[in-house]
């Protein structure tokens, strides 16, 4: 029978939740790394007991931790990120210059086919990646050099790559992230980089139809159709269908477009989800009701999901990197909370359920279908 | 042979338990006693020091014979008593809240 692992990091720590195909009942170990910060952990699709994890401090900076057995032992791989050159500049918050430095990895991507290859999102936004398991960290700095950096401003939450997609077809492609700055994509394996932003309007930004200053939340895509994008943007949920060059608006009836997550069906690629937040001032839910969307025609008709979810005075928030799906058939669906709730549901969202509710706040989660 | 005492969350990457001890060659200081811990516990690199400037943390702290040394130049002599081993040099997380 199938098993569903799902990897939860948090404020004070990480958790491993493991269920089987039925996702009714979870064993839950953790914390690993107590009382750190767990900003992301992912495992690898060539290897599913193969698992990285980034772990950091105030105090004592940043640790990249792998697993070569599905979370139950670690150890300390590279976490030494420098900048390739001469760093720079990029925007601060009064738009004076300041100079690029590193704070912590937000997004661990491992490669759909070598567990030895990762690439690591890190604040201050920039893209790295290993080859050797993690020992050693490069940057692809072709990113951060190719002309737009210097505008580059930090959101509230700091200036942070969060998204790395790996198209499936075609390892050359990848697409990228970054609060504030917005979308990229490169097609020559991470040498060259573009701005894909056309079509984002973003009115707190002074032209808010920038080539790059946009807030970019989250962005999604299914596997079998990687030149489809869906985003949560700071404000707007935008989707692209010609590998970024290109978006629209697909917010529809949504009842704020505020949000941070987005994902999509692991077998239907025009259903998708996000979690309405009430709006950039107000991180939490509209009405303190927590409710999912789902659209299952790739945007504009959305349907509130409720079945299981608070339906008064809670006011979480569900942060970029905190859903997930499963490939199980029925699709799972995973969010966690900044309350500490991880919920799940094993029917594509009609109904869900706490499957643990007191962790740290929840930074990330992300699931992986084992046979 | 060198005392220094780790904060908890060190102790556990370093995977040791109590003082480390160290053997520091020559002029025993900050500079020579982090070394010689990086050395022995690759996994504290970049945890106490950058990796590259090597200027410490800033929440971290460098204590020893109840004086705070964190503002001392990484090359001034430690005391006698932290060459001798009779006293730990203490690497502490700064009181910050949260």
């Amino acid at each position: 029978m199938s098993k569903v692992r799902v990897l939860v990091g948090t404020r004070k720590g990480a958790f491993v939740l493991t269920s089987d195909g039925k996702r009714d009942k979870w064993d839950i170990s953790g914390p690993h790394f107590a009382g750190w910060e767990i900003y992301h952990m992912k495992g690898s699709p060539a290897d599913p007991n193969r698992i990285y994890a980034s772990q950091t401090s105030g105090w004592f900076g940043q640790m990249i931790q792998r697993s070569n057995d599905g979370g139950k032992t670690w150890e300390p791989v590279g976490n030494k990120f420098v900048y390739d050159g001469v760093p720079g500049t990029h925007q601060w918050y009064d738009g004076t210059a300041h100079p690029w430095e590193f704070k912590r990895v937000w997004h661990l991507e491992p490669s759909l086919t070598n567990p030895d290859t990762v690439y690591a999102g890190i604040e201050d936004a920039a893209l790295f990646k290993t080859t050797d398991g993690g020992q050693n960290w490069e940057e692809l700095s072709g990113l951060r050099k190719h002309g737009s950096g210097p505008r580059w401003q930090p959101g509230a939450g700091g200036m942070c790559l969060h998204t790395v997609i790996l198209d499936p077809t075609n390892d050359k492609r990848i697409y990228i992230a970054i609060s504030a700055a917005g979308a990229f994509r490169t097609d020559d394996g991470g040498v060259s980089w573009k701005p894909i932003n056309r079509g984002l309007s973003s009115q707190y930004i002074p032209d808010p139809n920038a080539e790059v200053g946009h807030c970019v939340h989250h962005v999604s895509m299914h596997n079998s159709r990687p030149n489809t994008l869906f985003m949560q943007k700071h404000w707007d949920v935008m989707r692209s269908d010609n590998a970024g060059d290109d978006w629209k608006e697909v917010s529809g009836n949504l009842p704020t477009d505020f949000g941070f997550v987005i994902d999509v069906h692991a077998h239907e690629p025009d259903t998708i989800y996000v979690v309405p937040i009430k709006s950039d001032s107000e991180h939490y839910p509209m009405d303190g009701k927590l409710r999912v969307y789902r659209s299952r025609s790739g945007g504009n008709e959305w349907e509130e999901l409720g079945k299981g979810l608070p339906d008064r005075d809670c006011y979480v928030n569900v942060l970029r990197d905190a859903m997930a799906v499963d490939s199980l058939d029925d699709c799972g669906i995973y969010f966690g909370t900044t309350g500490g709730q991880v919920y799940a549901s094993a029917n594509s969202g009609d109904s869900w359920t706490p499957i643990v509710r007191d962790l740290p706040a929840v930074l990330s989660v992300e699931v992986q279908s084992l046979p | 042979m060198i005392r220094v005492a780790l904060p908890q969350h060190l102790r556990t990457i370093a995977q040791v338990k109590g003082e480390v001890r160290l053997e520091v060659q020559g002029q025993v200081t900050q500079r020579a006693i982090l070394d010689a811990l990086e050395a022995q516990y690759p996994a504290l690199q970049g945890t106490i020091r950058d990796h590259v400037t090597k200027k410490r943390r800033p929440f971290v702290r460098f204590f020893a014979c109840a004086e705070d040394l964190s503002h001392e130049s990484p090359d001034s002599p430690l005391p006698d008593s932290v060459a001798s081993g009779t006293e730990p040099f203490l690497v502490v997380g700064a009181i910050a809240g949260g």
